[in-house]
């Protein structure tokens, strides 16, 4: 693979550093109960929804899951109408009707969310499949994670989708544990990826945290689905590092530790990514405190934006429904 | 006006609609095969070929998404089942994604979706081939179900679905498949949450939905020897229901019977007693009356499943309920007893 310009590699930085520092402001503003709705943060897994995002073309799609905020950012989804949303507004990208589980926009090719465990994973097939009879060369990505392989739909999606080698993108993301449950106690092997493979299309690993990684293995399955030559499974190793769901951290809790905890936080995909750039050249430590003053300021506009929001009139509660 | 039989009207929809329409395409277990789900899609098969008419792999739920994603991407899937009982493998698919994307996102997308899907009976097709499972997706906002109860309506609802922006459901009967009517050769478009009037009386109202409204009509006939005059309403869809035409009928009549091919209990039946208890209570000169399942699975068994279908006989006996007519129900012998076009095995 040809090494990626300068500004490809601070798009990277830029589009995580956006996600971490939304996310950071729900931790800040959530007991304010302004935000009145279940959020499943994924700081700590950036890394993963922008490596993949970076590898799609604007008319691609992807469909993700309850946590869904950084597949919507990394699609290009509107900061602004990602906060609405969240709030409750009118203006959110659902008009407040979806919430932070059903993030939906659909002009930057972000299709939705549901909130029951791989069950967009068949939509997923489904939009390459409609590209497939249409003769597009769109490309269409389920986002899910280790729990969205214990679901029989998911099996179906990928056996269909291989066998009409269907130009899709698999993408578990592999946080290892489901709400409090580790994946020792849900599956027998540690890895996800080798099920795919029984179902007849590549699969492969690749460290989640490592935004270059995703990356590189998301444009390599990418170009085999534009090409016609059918789906890839990606299983990126990753970790979350708050509670399942909401703003807290939870190793109180007993079921991981603070040691696994911490590990995974000194990979900590931004910084990790900030490191190199430094390193090589492309960023100095100055430039990007420039850059994260100014995604501070995109994400404080958007709080601004939401509170000052009105709300849906009453009668939007019987709107768009058949 | 040309007659077709029921499968026939099916099978002209279907490719009437893709004819005009390139989004539309069909998938499902079997509609390619050589008996393309009882010649429903084998005509649409043999016009216009395996792009747009395929077999899939028997994956119920994730082909139901399949179709939904396809729906967002701008093509509008028909997916066939050879019996609604299969549906139950697509609920997630159907109740918390199909039906609720629209609302979901706010009105920014739609899920142009028509599903298809077989009520069977008799036979000895006993509990899981054989139910009539309309309530279950009325229930849900967001889905429309359709019944048609003859060819023309089988065609012009068909053709409806395929149109609309929106997920419906088709609940065909399987005994409905070789009857004939008449049926227009263009293509035309029967509107949803429409009731047909089918036959006018004024004694009483029988409010009635796919096979059941044959059945209605038998018995009707069968009363008409005594001079009661009985009105019957073919509901022609579950949801949404025309509770209006009932109510329209049975300001005049003042007695209804509701005839469901489903359940008794929280089904559509009873949706449509409570609208009427509602929407026109002064005009009721009796309970309203119901004739459906009982609460039991399908036996397999003949001697059971006569004893568990009812027909002409009890909508008949219930038509007298609300008459305060006692004696014997009319012997009108119904749909089983009168023809034997359907001799199974499926």
């Amino acid at each position: 693979m040809p090494p990626l310009a300068p500004e490809r590699l601070k798009a990277f930085y830029v589009q995580m550093t956006r996600i971490r520092r939304a996310e950071e402001a729900i931790v800040a503003r959530y007991p304010e109960q302004e935000i009145r709705c279940p959020t499943h943060l994924s700081i700590g897994q950036e890394a993963v929804a922008v490596g993949i995002c970076q590898a799609l073309s604007e008319q691609d799609v992807v469909l993700s899951g309850h946590r869904c905020h950084a597949h919507y950012l990394a699609k290009g989804g509107s900061l602004r109408r990602m906060f609405a949303e969240l709030y409750g507004k009118a203006t959110g990208c659902c008009g407040g009707k979806g919430g932070s589980m059903h993030l939906a926009s659909p002009e930057t090719g972000m299709l939705g969310a549901s909130a029951i465990v791989a069950g967009t994973v068949p939509i997923a097939v489904g939009a390459a499949l409609a590209a497939a009879l249409r003769g597009s060369d769109d490309v269409s990505v389920a986002f899910f994670g280790d729990a969205g392989i214990e679901q029989g739909v998911t099996h179906e999606s990928l056996a269909f989708a291989a066998l009409r080698r269907l130009p899709v993108v698999f993408v578990c993301e592999n946080n290892l544990y489901a709400t409090l449950t580790p994946l020792s106690k849900r599956q027998v092997s540690a890895d996800v990826w080798p099920r795919a493979v029984a179902h007849g299309l590549p699969g492969v690993s690749v460290d989640g945290n490592d935004v270059l990684a995703v990356y590189e293995a998301a444009a390599h399955a990418v170009a085999r689905a534009r090409a016609g030559d059918g789906p890839t499974f990606i299983e990126a190793k990753t970790y979350r590092w708050r509670e399942h769901v909401g703003p807290n951290f939870d190793v109180e809790l007993g079921y991981r530790t603070q040691a696994e905890l911490d590990a995974w936080m000194a990979r900590d995909p931004l910084l990790r990514h900030a490191r190199i750039l430094e390193t090589s050249g492309v960023l100095t430590a100055a430039e990007r405190l420039a850059l994260d003053r100014e995604v501070e300021a995109e994400v404080a506009d958007a709080v601004r934006f939401a509170k000052a929001s009105p709300f849906p009139e009453p009668a939007a509660l019987y709107a768009d429904v058949d | 006006m040309r007659e077709l039989k029921y499968r026939e009207a099916i099978d002209e929809a279907t490719r009437q609609a893709m004819a005009k329409d390139e989004r539309v395409f069909v998938l499902g277990v079997g509609v390619d095969d050589a008996k393309g789900i009882f010649g429903t899609t084998r005509g649409a098969t043999l016009e216009f070929g395996p792009n747009r008419v395929f077999d899939t792999p028997l994956s119920e739920a994730a082909l139901t998404g399949v179709a939904i994603g396809a729906a967002l991407r701008g093509l509008h899937p028909l997916l066939v089942h050879a019996r609604n009982d299969f549906l139950m493998l697509t609920m997630d698919q159907l109740v918390n994604n199909a039906a609720k994307w629209r609302y979901m996102s706010g009105g920014s997308m739609r899920v142009p979706l028509t599903i298809r899907a077989i009520i069977g009976r008799g036979w000895g097709q006993a509990a899981q081939h054989s139910q009539s499972l309309q309530a279950m997706f009325a229930h849900v906002p967001g889905l429309h179900v359709v019944m048609p109860a003859t060819p023309a309506d089988a065609k012009g609802l068909l053709l409806t679905a395929l149109t609309t922006e929106a997920p419906v459901i088709c609940l065909e009967h399987r005994w409905l498949y070789e009857k004939t009517g008449p049926v227009a050769e263009e293509a035309y478009y029967t509107p949803l949450g429409h009731a047909a009037v089918v036959r006018q009386g004024t004694h009483v109202t029988v409010a009635a939905m796919s096979l059941m409204v044959l059945e209605a009509l038998q018995a009707a006939e069968s009363l008409a020897a005594e001079s009661i005059a009985v009105e019957v309403i073919d509901l022609r869809t579950a949801r949404p229901l025309d509770s209006e035409t009932v109510c329209a009928s049975v300001a005049k009549t003042g007695r209804l019977v509701i005839a469901d091919t489903g359940w008794r209990s929280y089904g559509v039946s009873a949706e449509l007693a409570a609208r009427v208890g509602r929407e026109c209570f002064g005009d009721l000169r009796a309970p309203v009356e119901r004739v459906a399942l009982p609460d039991v699975p399908t036996p397999c068994t003949s001697a059971l499943e006569r004893a568990y279908y009812p027909g002409a006989a009890e909508i008949g006996a219930a038509i007298r309920a609300t008459l305060l007519v006692r004696g014997r129900a009319p012997a009108a012998p119904s749909v089983e007893a009168r023809g034997k076009e359907f001799s199974g095995p499926f």
